[in-house]
């Protein structure tokens, strides 16, 4: 049976662990700092020296890390994108704009254990010569970035940041920087530009690559709380050791928020890929199943940008056999293991880890209806498919669930997330069309039945 | 103008300003601090902090409409904020809002913030609080309340001097 695994929560909800300096340190809180700093140059075999930032930038890619905000991208290799002879300074900043719907995992980090990721943040700076560093938090956290300040005032008086860091000649400086309510600023171009002190709208890429052009046009590196916290355990275990954590290409562990239907709802760290979704739904040690008499209807496996799946659902996944070869297997929905590349190759994404669970009492097109209100909310307005099209994804929901459907509506729906997809700067193009494309294709019937019952009982009206 | 800046607040927007190689990067970081000092966002104070950052007004006019937690009326002195997406709507933030809205002599249907003839009371949808594990969550100024239950709520008003 699987069981949670806590690397990042190992401390957060133990009894008498606070957010202080103090209780940080017992635990052995800055030994991975001062790790990293003992790291000196090494010879290579080719003759070269790497310098200790260079080896923590190795020890980062070795390690399999991939960004836990939502994309999945390695993070040693975004790192390596990095311009580092353009003579402009490098700036980091750690996204803490949590609001993807059904994502609470960096809440915890950052009330419970802000100085694990201040470490990590620290590291991180260290290994890819960052002087100035912020933390772009969600303007409805405000006592989370108290908290944070409070850390860095902190840190700053164990002159774990400040001037000539630790007796090195390292000089590091972390502020706190509050958004204001906008979901968009957590797309990294979007979170510069509101950095910037601009509206978040997102830039396009070419040529706007943070890790070139940035903020104020310099290389940027932007990674999510939870991705930051990793860097540190990374340098107390060793790339190799951390990289056993979890399963091939999918290493370490991962808070899962768990919400929506099921008895025990929760944030969950796990191994990735150690658990499957019906693990995480079912088992007593996670989601603890689904309220007495209820079946399931539906999974959101990775925030609510990502693509439902349907209860019943089978999948083809790629497995290595005993040969060595790649097969194709039939996975059903509960079997498929929580990790970034089996989700991917069921159609949807594991994003933010975060899963909301739908059961049989749920009208699909309701909670369609509550996601398109999101996203036409959410919308920066900086791309026409994507502002106009979101919101007539909206009216249409609100018209569905307010007796004014239509027979030609599920397809109407679909007409307009198919114009907004791949047609705007962001990916949020993406993340408003999915939630409608996956709904109306797999609860097709749930759509048109509404509709026709709605024609029929207005025309029986009139 | 009419419009002035205490020292204290003054020297803690100096301070901010500070954090940034670029003045104009602090613009949200001033807009919150008015905005606490003050209750929302005025004229005045527009271009007061334009002034500041060495921008024209619009830069920061703009910042003012488009971010939903910057506000150009005063609200009411407790600001009750609902989560409205998906969990928390699935763990009843409906019924919250209803009860809300109800309790204070408000409309549950009407759009937007809404706030009590006396001023004491403002309540508004926002969209996810990212605390969906405990849903229905909300926010009553910077105190964060999860699993709200109608008694829960009315001890949340009670609580409100």
């Amino acid at each position: 049976m699987s069981q949670e695994f806590r690397l990042i929560l190992k401390d957060a909800d133990q009894p008498g662990y606070t957010p202080d300096m103090e209780c940080y340190l017992r635990r052995g809180g800055y030994d991975a700092l001062k790790k990293a700093f003992a790291m000196g140059p090494r010879v290579s075999p080719d003759g070269g020296t790497v310098s200790g930032p260079e080896k923590v930038r190795k020890e980062v890619l070795a390690s399999g890390l991939r960004g836990r905000g939502g994309a999945g991208f390695s993070a040693g290799l975004k790192w390596s994108f990095v311009d580092r002879k353009s003579g402009k300074p490098i700036y980091l900043i750690c996204n803490a704009d949590e609001s993807e719907p059904g994502t609470f995992k960096d809440r915890q980090i950052i009330h419970k254990d802000p100085h694990q990721l201040i470490e990590g943040m620290i590291i991180s700076c260290w290994a890819n010569d960052v002087k100035l560093a912020y933390i772009y938090i969600r303007g409805e956290f405000p006592q989370g970035a108290k908290l944070l300040n409070a850390a860095l005032a902190e840190a700053r008086a164990k002159n774990f940041l400040g001037k000539n860091i630790l007796g090195t000649d390292y000089d590091l400086e972390i502020h706190v920087h509050r958004g204001a309510g906008a979901y968009i600023c957590g797309e990294e171009t979007g979170l510069i530009e509101s950095l910037e002190g601009k509206r978040a709208y997102p830039r396009i890429k070419p040529p706007y690559f943070p890790a070139v052009l940035g903020l104020y046009m310099c290389p940027t590196i932007v990674n999510n709380v939870e991705t930051l916290c990793h860097v540190k355990h990374i340098l107390t275990m060793g790339s190799a050791e951390y990289a056993k954590l979890g399963t091939p290409n999918n290493t370490g562990t991962r808070i899962v928020s768990l919400s929506g239907d099921v008895k025990r709802p929760g944030y969950y760290e796990i191994e990735v890929g150690k658990a499957t979704i019906g693990e995480l739904i079912n088992d007593p040690a996670f989601g603890g199943g689904l309220r007495d008499g209820r079946k399931l209807k539906a999974v959101i496996p990775g925030g609510s940008s990502s693509k439902i799946l349907k209860a019943g659902e089978v999948f083809k996944l790629n497995r290595k056999g005993a040969d060595g070869q790649m097969t194709k297997v039939d996975v059903p929905l509960l079997d498929l293991p929580y990790d970034f590349d089996s989700l991917q190759q069921a159609g949807t994404m594991s994003g933010s880890s975060a899963i909301i669970v739908m059961d049989d009492s749920r009208d699909i097109v309701e909670c369609l209806a509550n996601l398109g209100e999101f996203y036409a909310h959410e919308s920066c307005g900086q791309c026409t498919p994507c502002r106009e099209g979101s919101l007539w994804i909206s009216k249409a929901l609100h018209r569905m669930t307010h007796g004014q459907g239509r027979k030609g509506d599920a397809d109407y729906l679909v007409n307009i997330a198919q114009n907004i997809q791949g047609r705007t700067i962001c990916a949020f193009g993406e993340a408003c069309a999915w939630p409608v494309l996956s709904f109306v294709k797999k609860f097709k019937e749930d759509f048109e039945a509404r509709g026709a019952a709605d024609e029929a009982r207005n025309a029986a009206d009139k | 103008m009419s419009f002035t800046v205490p020292a204290k607040l003054e020297a803690e927007i100096d301070e901010l300003i500070s954090h940034y190689p670029q003045k104009r990067s602090a613009s949200l970081m001033l807009l919150h601090a008015v905005q606490e000092h003050f209750g929302y966002i005025s004229h005045d104070a527009t271009e007061w902090i334009a002034k500041k950052l060495e921008l024209q007004p619009i830069n920061i006019y703009e910042l003012v409409t488009f971010y939903p937690m910057f506000r150009q009326e005063p609200a009411g002195r407790h600001q009750i904020k609902v989560c409205r997406t998906l969990s928390c709507a699935l763990g009843g933030s409906h019924k919250l809002h209803d009860h809300f809205c109800t309790k204070l002599g408000l409309d549950a249907h009407k759009h937007g913030l809404q706030t009590t003839p006396d001023g004491k009371f403002s309540v508004e949808f926002v969209e996810c609080l990212a605390a969906c594990g405990t849903a229905p969550v909300m926010m009553c100024n910077d105190d964060f309340h999860e699993g709200v239950t109608s008694q829960k709520a009315d001890e949340i008003l009670g609580g409100c001097k």
